[in-house]
């Protein structure tokens, strides 16, 4: 059955319940589509036989009348997920032939809910950029290219395999997770949306750890809707994880239905401060002018502490990276290179199991932690970090939401950026300060910059207050209109 | 603060990672560039700021004090790249 792949998930869900084609033929259709997609290097392992053996499972209970929400939806997890039996690698060289005998709290909850499982998508080794060109098993590519240029373009980190498999069709939807930016620029780079929750709604249980009070596991999907029928199977308390939030979780398709009107959008002045392009800005300005239109006010507001939210998080992320990795030692699973004595084995497979991003960091966090410079570094971060999370606050007292642009570019080509580190940081400027806030904040695919590439708008809401991100989304994705299609796409024909 | 080639010798011990000596003028030079950049933070009046460990409000939760878990010996030793008699093995670290 041709055209499957290009339905939305809830179109999907609509069919399969309709029964106008079974879970295993949209399997069928998404594996097929996942081959056709390789050139993209998108996924780090593809699992066809336990996505047909899900989907079998499936159409038995689609037959009994007992569907489950996403019973049949051929989903895509990023190599930082742990999965039970299948082999977990987040891209780096140091966890070689790491099988978990467990599976990650927010995977489990997909396949409860029925969801079938394709693959594991390529990353950023250890999610530590924002261009996937630091994973061991190669850069991801783009499924966009500009329009007369056939130079490969990045999708954006370090979701890149999820973003780009999920923009080319080759899955339905897919799981993020979200640092510094990495579900939601990846998101803006290939045209879809990106959703990174609150912190705690979503369990951080057996997701490979980077940085553990900036880590979120959140959805990818083609539409604000879809994204929002994913967050729901994600999202909720889990004992597991003792920084999970112990709260309800909202029916956030149904909050869809609500629209924006009479919402206050905050648009925060100091973002313009870093030195936008014009398209961008314009983007941003017709973003404020849609919601708008739709009934909702924008109203501009100040984020002062804008400036120090990189380098804050340049200090935070890499400390807690130098705590979280050094588990990785050649002694409890992956990469060993041996030594004589354990001292050697440690320096020397920890040397050749990390690539030069995540070296980098691990020594950055190292120094910010060590003896004599933690107060000047690590302490004064999080004291920033406090006064960051405040201007949040006091806008929130203001406003319901704000808008931004969700990077400072579009997609770039694969080798950019590589040999300057810190221009390659800046990629994450408009995303990273809901990192270290824990706001949930969203990207929707917005326009196409004069590249011919897409740009992505963000709305970043209050704590747990994914509800209100997901109406404005939708409001900038009915707006917005964006039918655009990239270059390659995976679908039959 | 710029870093030299001790002070990355020092930390790339303390991160038990070797580092060959022929990278160390570099990598001192990319290191020194990052912090030099976050030292920026230094401008900003911190005083009777409160760090910030983690965004999430809740306190700890308890739970009964169970078993709740075990009996998986080998399904944790079964990624590790040696072991003997049912422990993870090392170099020798006693004489």
């Amino acid at each position: 059955m041709s055209g499957l792949t290009g339905l939305s998930l809830g179109e999907a869900r609509a069919g399969l319940a309709a029964r106008r084609f079974s879970a295993r033929e949209l399997t069928e259709a998404y594996i097929a589509a996942m081959v056709r997609a390789r050139a993209l290097n998108a996924f780090i392992t593809e699992t066809p036989e336990r996505a047909l053996a899900m989907a079998a499972a499936s159409d038995a209970r689609l037959a009994r009348g007992e569907a489950l929400p996403l019973d049949g939806i051929p989903l895509a997890v990023k190599d930082l997920f742990c999965t039970n039996g299948v082999l977990t690698t987040a891209a780096s060289h140091i966890l070689d032939g790491f099988t978990p005998p467990y599976e990650s709290t927010v995977t489990e909850k997909l396949w409860a809910a029925g969801a079938v499982m394709l693959g594991k998508t390529n990353l950023d080794e250890f999610a530590m950029g924002s261009s996937n060109t630091t994973s061991h098993y190669g850069p991801v590519e783009n499924p966009w290219r500009r329009p007369g240029d056939n130079r490969p373009l990045v999708p954006g980190g370090s979701s890149g395999g999820s973003a780009a498999a999920v923009a080319a069709h080759a899955a339905l939807g897919a799981t993020g997770t979200d640092t510094g930016g990495s579900i939601r620029q990846p998101a803006s780079f290939c045209g879809v949306v990106g959703l990174k929750p609150t912190y705690g709604r979503c369990s951080r249980w057996g997701v490979v750890a980077y940085a553990s009070s900036l880590d979120h596991p959140g959805p990818i999907a083609r539409t604000v809707s879809d994204a929002a029928i994913l967050l729901q199977a994600m999202a909720g308390h889990d004992w597991k994880d003792s920084t999970s939030a112990p709260l309800p979780v909202p029916d956030y398709e149904a909050a869809l239905a609500e629209g924006v009107h009479g919402l206050k959008i905050g648009i925060p002045r100091e973002y313009r401060a870093a030195a936008m392009p014009a398209e961008i800005e314009a983007l941003w300005q017709q973003g404020a002018a849609w919601l708008r239109a739709a009934g909702a006010e924008p109203v501009e507001i100040s984020l002062p502490m804008t400036k120090y939210t990189l380098p804050a998080y340049y200090i935070i992320a890499p400390a807690e990276a130098s705590s979280n990795l050094a588990r990785y030692d050649g002694v409890k699973f992956g990469l060993r290179i041996d030594g004589d004595t354990l001292e050697d084995m440690y320096e020397l497979t920890r040397a050749a199991g990390f690539g030069a991003e995540v070296r980098r960091r691990v020594l950055i966090g190292t120094y910010v932690l060590s003896a004599g410079y933690y107060d000047a570094y690590y302490l004064k971060a999080q004291k920033v970090r406090h006064l960051i999370a405040r201007d949040f606050a006091a806008a929130f007292a203001q406003v319901d939401c704000l808008l931004t642009p969700t990077a400072p570019s579009a997609a770039f080509a694969i080798g950019d950026h590589t040999d300057d580190p810190i221009a390659m940081y800046l990629n994450d400027v408009f995303t990273i300060p809901a990192n270290l806030a824990g706001l949930p904040a969203m990207s929707v695919p917005a326009g196409l910059g004069a590249e011919g590439l897409p740009l992505g708008l963000q709305v970043i809401g209050r704590a747990f207050d994914e509800a209100t991100v997901l109406r404005v989304g939708r409001a900038l994705e009915c707006a917005a209109q964006f039918g655009h299609r990239p270059t390659f796409l995976a679908d039959e024909g | 603060m710029a870093l030299d080639r001790d002070a990355v010798v020092h930390i790339a011990s303390l991160a038990r990672i070797r580092v060959a000596d022929s990278e160390l003028a570099a990598l001192a030079a990319e290191l020194t560039d990052i912090i030099e950049w976050v030292e920026q933070l230094a401008e900003v009046d911190t005083d009777g700021v409160a760090p910030m460990t983690s965004v999430a409000a809740t306190r700890l939760s308890m739970r009964e004090d169970a078993v709740t878990d075990g009996d998986c010996r080998d399904a944790i030793l079964g990624n590790a790249p040696r072991t003997a008699k049912g422990f993870f093995a090392v170099p020798k670290v006693i004489e």
